[in-house]
This record gives C-alpha cells, sequence and structure tokens, in this order.
C-alpha cells in the first residue's frame, strides 16, 4: 500500500484553532505525524518587554482567553514572588475563586468539543449549557466573560459582597443541578466509550519520560497536580488531585469531567472560608531579581519565569505552557491509529494553541 | 430565478471561521453564539469547514507573517458575493498585540473587511449584531452583484 501524507489543518472544522499536522496513512492507519506550528505565534514574550510591568497582567491574560485568569494570576504572583509582595489573605482566595472557576468553564467547553468531534451534538450542547452558569457567575463577579483581568500585581480588583455571595451560590445550585444530569453520560454512555475508550493510549511510563503536564499525565496514573504543592491557599483547602489509571482517550476524559466536580467543591469551599479584610495592596517600585512561579492551568502546569533590572521594564518574561509539552506525548499516541479517530485523540490532549505559541 | 437564489442565502449564510492568531476568547465566543442560549443558528446559520460552500467568513485574531497567505487563500476560496467580518479587537486592529513583532495589525491589511465587531473578548450579543449587519451587506452585495 503507498503511503499518503496530507495536511490536517490549519483551517480545520474540529480546531478552533491553526495548527497543521501532516499525516502520513497507509490505507486507513496514520504511520506518521509532523506538527508544523507558526500559525498562532504572535512574540508576547519580546512584547512583554515593551510594556510597563503592571500592563503586562492584561497581555498575560491574552495568552489564552480560554484559562486567562490563571495566565494573569501567575503573571502577578511571579511578580510579587520577586519584589517580595505579601497580598492580603483576601487577594488569594478571590484568585483561587476566579481560577477554579476559569478551570470549570475550560474543562465544560473541552468536553462539548470532543462531544463534537465524534458527532455528540446534544452533549456539546448540554456542556456548554450547563458552562454559561459558570460564565453568569464570572460576569457578575468579574465583569467579564472569557477574558476577566480581575488580578493585578498586588492583589485583585474586584470584590465579593454578601449579596453577590448569595447569587454566586444560587448559580452554582442550578449548575449543580445541570452537571449531575450530564455526569451519568459521560460515565455510561455506548456512543462515547466507543469512541474514546482504547483510542490514544499513552503509557504509564511513557507519558512521565515524554514530559506529559496536566490531566493528560494524571490520566496516565500519575498523580502530579502543581496545586498538591500548596501555592497560593491551595494548601489550606486541602485539596486533593484527580487521578486515572487508563492512559486512553476516556481516562483523560473522565479526569477532567472530575476535575470539574472538584472545582465546583473547591469554590463552594472558598465562599465559606473567605477571610475579611483588604483585597489589594500599594506596589511600590520596580521588580529586581529573578522569580519562578509554577502554577497548575486547566491543560497542566505553566511556569512563569521573569527577570527586572530595577527598572518599570522587565529584561525577560519566559512563559512555558502546557499545551507545548503535551504536543510531544500526542506525537505518540496518533501513529497506528484509525484516521477516523484523529480528531479525538487530538482533542483528548486539549490543545490550545494559543498557548502553546503565544 | 436570481432573485430565489438571494432570498435564499441571504435566509441562510454559511460561515467559516479562521483563528489567526488570536487568544481564542473570541472563537469561544463564537462558538457559544452557535449553543442554544444565543443560538445564531435561528438565524439560518450554519458554521462549517469548507470554505467553498460559505458565505461569510468571520475572523479571529490579529494576522501574523505566516497565516496571512492562508487568509488570503480562504478568502479567495469562497464564491462570491461574499462578507467578512473581523471579530474582536485585535482581528480589527491588532488590539493588544500592537507592538508584537509577529502581527501585522488587523487583518485589514490582507483581505478587505465588511463588518468591525469591537471588543476583548467579543460579547456574544456584539457577534449577533454583527451578523445582522452582515446579513444586511450580504443582501445590497447579491443585489448590486459587487465584491
Amino acid at each position: 500500500m503507498p503511503r499518503v501524507t496530507f495536511p490536517f489543518g490549519p483551517q480545520h472544522p474540529v480546531l478552533p484553532e491553526a495548527i497543521q499536522l501532516q499525516l502520513t496513512c497507509e490505507d486507513e492507519k496514520v504511520v506518521e505525524v509532523l506538527p508544523v506550528i507558526g500559525y498562532m505565534h504572535r512574540g508576547i514574550e519580546r512584547a512583554a518587554e515593551k510594556n510597563p510591568f503592571p500592563n503586562n497582567v492584561f497581555l498575560c491574560e491574552r495568552v489564552c482567553g480560554i484559562c486567562s485568569f490563571i495566565h494573569g494570576a501567575t503573571y502577578c504572583q511571579v511578580i510579587e514572588k520577586m519584589m517580595d509582595i505579601q497580598i492580603p489573605p483576601r487577594a488569594d482566595y478571590l484568585r483561587v475563586f476566579w481560577s477554579e472557576l476559569s478551570r470549570m468553564h475550560s474543562h465544560l467547553l473541552w468536553l462539548g468539543l470532543v462531544a463534537d468531534s465524534f458527532g455528540f451534538e446534544s452533549l456539546f450542547m448540554q456542556c456548554w449549557r450547563a458552562r454559561e452558569r459558570v460564565l453568569d457567575i464570572l460576569e457578575i463577579t468579574s465583569g467579564q466573560r472569557v477574558i476577566q483581568s480581575a488580578s493585578v500585581v498586588g492583589g485583585v480588583r474586584r470584590d465579593l459582597n454578601v449579596d453577590l455571595i448569595s447569587r454566586v451560590r444560587e448559580i452554582l445550585r442550578m449548575f449543580k443541578q445541570e452537571w449531575d444530569a450530564i455526569i451519568p453520560v459521560l460515565r455510561k454512555d455506548y456512543t462515547i466509550k466507543i469512541r474514546t475508550v482504547g483510542k490514544g493510549v499513552l503509557p504509564h511510563d511513557q507519558a512521565w519520560k515524554l514530559g506529559a503536564v496536566g490531566p493528560t499525565l494524571r490520566g496516565s496514573g500519575w498523580d502530579s497536580d502543581t496545586r498538591s504543592s500548596g501555592y497560593g491557599v491551595y494548601g489550606e483547602l486541602e485539596f486533593k488531585a484527580v487521578v486515572e489509571s487508563g492512559g486512553d482517550s476516556y481516562a483523560r476524559m473522565l479526569c477532567r469531567a472530575r476535575e470539574v466536580t472538584a472545582s465546583y467543591e473547591l469554590v463552594l469551599k472558598v465562599l465559606d472560608s473567605l477571610p475579611s479584610g483588604e483585597i489589594s495592596v500599594k506596589v511600590k517600585g520596580f521588580p529586581d531579581g529573578e522569580a519562578v512561579m509554577c502554577t497548575e492551568q486547566p491543560r497542566g502546569e505553566v511556569i512563569y519565569y521573569a527577570r527586572g533590572n530595577g527598572t518599570a521594564y522587565l529584561e525577560r518574561l519566559k512563559i512555558r505552557t502546557p499545551t507545548f509539552q503535551n504536543i510531544v506525548p500526542l506525537l505518540t499516541m496518533l501513529p497506528g491509529c484509525e484516521l477516523a479517530d484523529v480528531p479525538v485523540i487530538v482533542l483528548s490532549i486539549d490543545p490550545c494553541i494559543a498557548c502553546a505559541e503565544r | 430565478m436570481m432573485g430565489l437564489i438571494t432570498r435564499s442565502r441571504v435566509k441562510s449564510p454559511w460561515i467559516v471561521h479562521y483563528c489567526c492568531g488570536g487568544c481564542n476568547g473570541c472563537d469561544i465566543e463564537i462558538l457559544a453564539c452557535l449553543t442554544p442560549l444565543y443560538d445564531v443558528e435561528r438565524f439560518g446559520m450554519l458554521n462549517i469547514g469548507n470554505p467553498k460552500h460559505a458565505d461569510i467568513l468571520v475572523v479571529t485574531g490579529p494576522v501574523n507573517n505566516r497565516n496571512a497567505r492562508v487568509l488570503k487563500t480562504l478568502y479567495d476560496q469562497i464564491p462570491n458575493p461574499k462578507v467578512v467580518m473581523a471579530v474582536g479587537t485585535c482581528a480589527s486592529s491588532g488590539g493588544v498585540f500592537h507592538n508584537c513583532y509577529n502581527t501585522l495589525g488587523g487583518i485589514d491589511k490582507v483581505i478587505p473587511v465588511d463588518v468591525y465587531i469591537p471588543g476583548c473578548a467579543v460579547r456574544p450579543e456584539a457577534i449577533i449584531d454583527g451578523v445582522v449587519l452582515a446579513l444586511d451587506k450580504l443582501n445590497l452585495k447579491k443585489r448590486t452583484k459587487v465584491g
């Protein structure tokens, strides 16, 4: 059988973003994959050196619009670490509040997209309906649906009051009802199982060796979640990582579905134990020295490295995003699969090309 | 006969979406428009993958050196008359990425744009507003046989 090479992307209905995979097929079987990247590259790291450091929060939030709050908050945390700023505990809790809501909306978005990729249209709509509840909460608490810009160096910009908290709890109750109806479908549905079980297997040892992060790694049985290290106030909230052992697309999907529930519980915990006090401190001076900060995004561990030189402008900002790490494991999952399974397997790592190429 | 085709095209415009390097925020809002809460499908719109079937090109993100060619090719493949929507501030003018070395600015540097929708990220309501405007433009173009 002669080999045929053809492009998958950059414009493809399954991918909301532009990446090209050059697939080499023998009949219906994929034998070789070559990623072609660069379609989404903007040069954010360089642009971050041209803006004054407080303005970079808005740039970093736009590294990726789906996990934008966590990007912005991580940038603030790395600058605060460098400048030795202690932010008020209430700001820390609020950051966790918005981070976990971002995680919920990102995972629900992904569950919808993956359902759409194998033609389960009604599940796509149901997941996105539940997601709208989360976006409603983000909107009433921060003012924007997807890019919140609620975090600044030295704390947060918005506060919750009693009325708002009771409204948030009410929407969360509605969300829980809708989400509880979706979970059994994800666990039991025949269509989902036939399209995901055993597809795109990433073995336990390979996952670690290839440097997978986030649900891609946890779906292969590794208990590795940056939140377990207790940054911010995750230590006080008694966080436990979600681990699945299957290693296939199904395990990764279940891992994300269970994380939605875990994040929901974390949000409730934050609302229960929100300390009173200020929400931000005044920042004096300019960043000097260097610092590294790792946090957990919906897609895995993100690392921010920043170096300052005592002026308002950073000398270097380096962002290592989770999708960048997960592309290599993806290249080992694809060879050997059926051509029809390619969209599902590509989506199973939750690719965010805007993150990966910055 | 032409009148019938024009009418049916305006009543069921198919859109093709291309992200040329934004942050995703607008892309997920476009998808949110298709879900039941906002439901642009009530205008007969359908999100499809093939530019040759499409009437409206929806573009998000600032165009960069690498995908300018892809965007131009997509635009050329859409049959006339067609409407281009620039969704989001960075598709309109470059926005927050104006000083990034790899971006060229708004997509109007590469292809002609009919409807600009500001917002970072755009709200679904704004997209629906823009879609209605795009339909008017499509109607006008069909009648005058321009573009």
